[in-house]
């Protein structure tokens, strides 16, 4: 069937999986029933153990779900470890349940995948060889992109169930008190790993760093965490995060973001005590500096600012710009060294970031989002999922949770090389059209008609100029010409689930 | 026109395409190369056999390593692989310039 996003879905995996098919990006106020982690008391004397080897055999069985969080990016040694462990030992018909996969982990993954080790999988997304792996049909159950909020949802419910998670920590005591701040391999934020050692039955910390008990400030406690193991490295320090932020001189860029910048400015939302989220990248970057300005010229201050968080979003906190900065990852060195000196960067989980089945999460009270977009429609929809070739190349990330937010900017130029970014029809559905409010491309913005408001706000702002999107994509597309639509099979590889748990689209395999 | 010597116009630059023409026998013999080419292989070569055909080439080897460049960028590169490769960069072909 199709659904209201006029997305074919195919009835035998709705029935077949018990999926509804997506309605609406309203979540409403259903009543939901939270699961419980089975555990086996101890009083944790014998909780560290010097052989992964061990700890992997006495917990891991064929069949199970395991999971790791991707908080080390592509510094991470601890998942290749682990699954090192797991193959050779050949272990079969395991789930992958991590938070995302990075490069890193793409190769040993597609190892695991080849050898029957690994024949279910959930993330928030993949790239490069295990993306064009999946995309070729390597894995025979479809895998399910889930984005942060949706993944938080999903354990607490159930619907994920993680027997043992493997979480790298920069350090942790005897007992499993651990953070993600301190140590050589300090990333900031355990944000997502939070969930994993909240729900999962067997939780393994995994780290080169013991400190003496009891180590505070913990994120995860001692009361969650079954086995601690001493390894020599848990990562790449130089790969976790980047350096030093640059700042982009690309001209286009820049044009996109200060226009980003002048339709926060311009909008209703720009107040003192606003909240906002920018994300990482060029053109986000950017506009933090330029609503930098804005704020300084105009003495207005944010309540907050939320989300995978970098230096220069630190910035503003200690210039006092902003109150808060609610923190789930970190992307670079800056924010995640700043966790100790801010008190006012304070880490939150992924269910407090971006749940809806909750009491009300950060994203609810979110008043502005710049989001990216690898390619958006003419009906706003957003793919940040699948390649121009229709191979999966990316990550739902927070993308349909912060989409929630009052005012939602696209910010993507109108052609990337020879590939449109506006067009007729997006390849993949990750976000609904519905949530977007405004795209804004470096030749003008253009804004969904559904929002009346925001077309009397920002129709008149100086050397903006207001296109429908329809305009826009023709404008792409006398640019690039018309390209020949991809071909692909009928076996559905992967799934892309809203933050309901509802089908907003599914993923073919492509046709070589 | 039979192709003189090899030549070769435009760079491996983002957004460039680099156009390598030498001799052939047997039609136009396509060797290309680009991220784009499910959606916009067919159109690349099109557009280079055009700019053959205004030249009355008949047969050539074209190797096309395309970096995502626009419709005019192609047709631009191929025109000066062809003058290059027919040697009449001195004397261009005024008419197809136009």
């Amino acid at each position: 069937m199709k659904n209201s996003i006029n997305r074919e879905i195919p009835d035998e995996i709705l029935k077949g999986k018990n999926y509804q098919a997506y309605t609406t990006d309203d979540f409403g106020t259903p009543v939901i029933q939270k699961v419980a982690p089975k555990l086996r008391a101890t009083t944790g004397s014998e909780k560290v153990v010097d052989s992964l080897e061990d700890v992997v055999l006495k917990t891991v069985k064929n069949g199970m779900t395991i999971s790791f969080h991707h908080h080390f990016r592509e510094g991470d040694y601890v998942f290749d470890k682990v699954m090192r462990i797991i193959i050779d030992h050949g272990f079969k018909d395991l789930t992958l349940a991590p938070s995302s996969l990075t490069n890193v982990m793409n190769d040993i993954v597609v190892e695991a995948i080849e050898k029957g080790v690994v024949t279910n999988i959930t993330s928030s997304g993949m790239r490069g060889s295990l993306g064009d792996a999946v995309s070729h049909g390597a894995l025979k159950n479809p895998v399910i992109f889930r984005s942060h909020g949706n993944r938080a949802r999903a354990i607490e419910t159930g619907e994920i169930k993680i027997d043992v998670a493997f979480l790298g920590v920069p350090n942790s005591d005897a007992m499993g008190n651990a953070n993600g701040m301190d140590g050589e391999t300090a990333f900031g934020s355990l944000g997502y790993a939070l969930m994993d050692a909240q729900y999962a039955e067997t939780v393994v910390l995994v780290t080169d760093n013991i400190r003496s008990y009891p180590n505070t400030p913990a994120s995860i406690k001692q009361t969650q965490v079954d086995y601690v193991v001493k390894v020599d490295a848990v990562g790449n320090p130089d790969k976790i995060g980047s350096g030093a932020t640059r700042f982009t001189k690309d001209p286009k860029e820049l044009k996109i973001a200060k226009t980003v910048n002048d339709v926060i400015t311009h909008s209703e939302y720009f107040k003192d005590g606003f909240s906002f989220q920018t994300g990482s990248g060029g053109a986000a970057l950017a506009v933090t500096r330029f609503l930098r300005q804005s704020m300084i010229n105009n003495q207005i201050k944010a309540s907050f600012a939320l989300g995978g968080i970098t230096k220069p979003t630190i910035d503003l906190l200690e210039e006092g710009l902003v109150d808060r900065v609610m923190d789930v990852q970190d992307f670079d060195k800056g924010a995640a060294e700043s966790m100790h000196q801010n008190k006012n960067q304070q880490e939150i989980d992924a269910s407090w970031y971006a749940d809806p089945a909750n009491k009300g999460a950060m994203v609810d009270a979110l008043d502005v989002v710049i989001l990216s977009a690898l390619e958006i429609d003419t009906k706003f929809n957003v793919n940040v999922m699948t390649g121009s070739d229709g191979v999966i190349r990316g990550a739902i990330g927070g993308h349909q949770d912060a989409a929630t937010a009052k005012l939602t900017i696209i910010s993507a130029p109108l052609v990337r090389g020879r590939i449109a970014t506006v067009v007729p029809d997006v390849t993949t559905v990750v976000t609904p059209g519905d949530s977007i409010d405004v795209l804004v491309t470096e030749v003008g913005i253009a804004i969904n008609p559904k929002r009346k408001d925001l077309i009397a706000s920002l129709s008149k702002i100086p050397g903006v100029p207001v296109y429908t999107i329809e305009e826009l994509q023709k404008m792409a597309q006398e640019k690039v010409g018309t390209p020949k639509p991809l071909e692909f099979n009928d076996r559905v590889v992967a799934l892309i689930e809203y933050r309901d748990g509802s089908l907003i689209d599914v993923i073919k395999k492509v046709k070589d | 026109m039979e192709i003189k010597k090899t030549a070769i116009a435009g760079t491996l630059e983002s957004s460039d395409v680099q156009i390598m023409l030498s001799t052939g026998s047997n039609g136009f013999e396509f060797d290309l190369e680009s991220d784009v080419a499910k959606q916009f292989g067919d159109q690349i070569k099109e557009t280079i056999t055009k700019v053959l055909e205004m030249y009355n080439v008949k047969n050539a080897k074209i190797k096309v390593v395309d970096k995502g460049a626009l419709d005019l960028v192609i047709k631009a590169r191929a025109i000066a692989a062809v003058q290059r490769a027919l040697d009449i960069v001195d004397a261009p072909k005024w008419e197809v310039l136009k």
